[in-house]
């Protein structure tokens, strides 16, 4: 029997559940070595060779260089793990969390002092909302692929 | 003997620990979110506890994906402030209260909860930042929290967490445990974290007011209803770390109300929790902020 995922209908959210969990282990890892200070700097010096020290796959580097926090969370991180690249690029959770909606910086910030995203159409994959796959990236920068 | 006095619950965001540690408390954005604690800190001093008890996640910190306890209890005499990328938070290290602590492990235990007992670990903005909205700014040299702090850790990092209704029971049994200490202490018991955020994917940034201002509702309330709302819940309507909420139903849980639940006053009355406070507000960063003050009545 396969275990219960009642959540794989929610749109835009991975839930990082056992199998993420196996599945992004030692892109994890790798982020929990930047909580030493010492290591950050290792890391900026030459991102590429500290990242070749871990047993990740390929796309789990490539998704790293890349900043794509999408990716990354596809490839099995969490983004608990993944703010300490955030934190090591200096970046805030606001602007790591932003990055994720194709949104400005400015423009997610805007959505959430105008409250925030509504849960309306936001509840299962198939509705309308701003975060169905069907209205990605979301901002300045999905109505410039419209157009 | 020791007793619970009350309960505190608040959001833990980060960012909000930033804003206090840099100075920014009196810009317009943070304004209104410090405004919201102004009563809480003078009810501190009012009331201030022996010992805190505190439900806080870990994010990534002490444990990383080596370890992961569902609920793990700091047993330890002091708590390091940890640096989660940014440098350690300028705040007074964490003092606990290792003979407490280690009385409730015993005690919960023994009531059929396993918890991990912790004697050496580091804690994060999940723990710190609702001490300095409770507390105010301290100084890391020359300030000290004003009081012990027990950590208790809730995973709620790698699904599956555990489910309000688990961690509302557990709070009762935290309760018998405090009950059955000798000492004379006067503890509060904090749940943190939420309310409704999302910090991932294209649903990033996702808020439901209804939903926070209900949970409020009930957990004052009907806090039994609260803790039979199912994780799919949370997840759906309060976004993917929305989930954190289940932390205050352990705080709730601890508060004599629910343990007495037929207990009636002379006049008739159920004998409920006192709401001293209560505060919502939208946005601190990627998250709605809620607080909550409970006493007990008995």
């Amino acid at each position: 029997m396969s275990l219960d995922k009642p959540y794989l209908d929610v749109p835009g959210t991975i839930i990082f559940d056992a199998e993420q969990s196996r599945k992004g282990y030692h892109l994890n890892q790798f982020c929990m070595s930047l909580m030493k200070a010492e290591n950050r700097e290792r890391f900026k010096a030459e991102e590429r060779s500290y990242l070749d020290e871990w047993p990740m796959t390929e796309e789990q580097k490539l998704a790293v260089l890349a900043r794509d926090l999408n990716r990354c969370m596809r490839a099995g991180g969490n983004i608990y793990f993944l703010a300490k690249i955030g934190a090591t690029d200096g970046k805030s959770f606001q602007q790591m969390a932003g990055s994720m909606t194709g949104m400005t910086e400015d423009e997610y910030r805007t959505m959430m002092v105008a409250g925030g995203r509504s849960v309306e159409g936001n509840r299962y994959i198939g509705e309308d909302g701003n975060a169905q796959a069907h209205h990605q990236p979301q901002g300045s920068a999905g109505q410039k692929v419209t157009a | 003997m020791a007793r619970i006095t009350a309960s505190v619950y608040t959001s833990h965001v980060p960012a909000i620990g930033a804003a206090l540690d840099l100075g920014k408390s009196h810009e317009p954005y943070w304004q209104p979110v410090f405004q919201g604690y102004e009563f809480s800190k003078q009810w501190m001093k009012n009331n201030q506890p022996d010992v805190i008890f505190l439900v806080y996640n870990d994010h990534a910190t002490a444990f990383s994906l080596d370890m992961i306890p569902t609920f793990a209890i700091g047993t330890a005499a002091e708590f390091a402030i940890a640096d989660e990328g940014w440098g350690p938070r300028p705040v007074p290290k964490v003092i606990g209260h290792p003979e407490l602590a280690s009385h409730i492990a015993q005690s919960v235990i023994q009531q059929d909860f396993d918890l991990t007992i912790v004697n050496k670990m580091d804690v994060d903005h999940g723990l710190t930042v609702p001490l300095s909205l409770m507390c105010g700014q301290k100084d890391p040299a020359r300030d000290a929290w004003p009081c012990p702090v027990i950590p208790f850790a809730v995973n709620v990092v790698q699904y599956p967490v555990p489910s309000g209704r688990r961690c509302f029971n557990l709070g009762q049994a935290i309760a018998k445990a405090v009950e059955s200490f000798d000492e004379d202490l006067n503890v509060h018991i904090w749940g943190t974290g939420g309310m409704s955020h999302q910090l991932q994917g294209p649903r990033a940034g996702l808020i439901n007011r209804e939903f926070d201002n209900a949970f409020l509702d009930k957990l004052i309330a009907d806090p039994a209803a609260a803790a039979a709302i199912p994780h799919i819940d949370y997840v759906r309507e309060a976004g993917s770390e929305g989930i954190e909420l289940v932390m205050w139903l352990i705080a709730r849980g601890a508060m004599s109300d629910v343990a007495r639940g037929a207990m009636k006053d002379v006049a008739g009355h159920a004998i409920s929790a006192r709401a001293r406070h209560r505060f919502y507000h939208v946005p601190a960063s990627n998250t709605a902020v809620g607080h909550l003050i409970l006493e007990n009545s008995l």
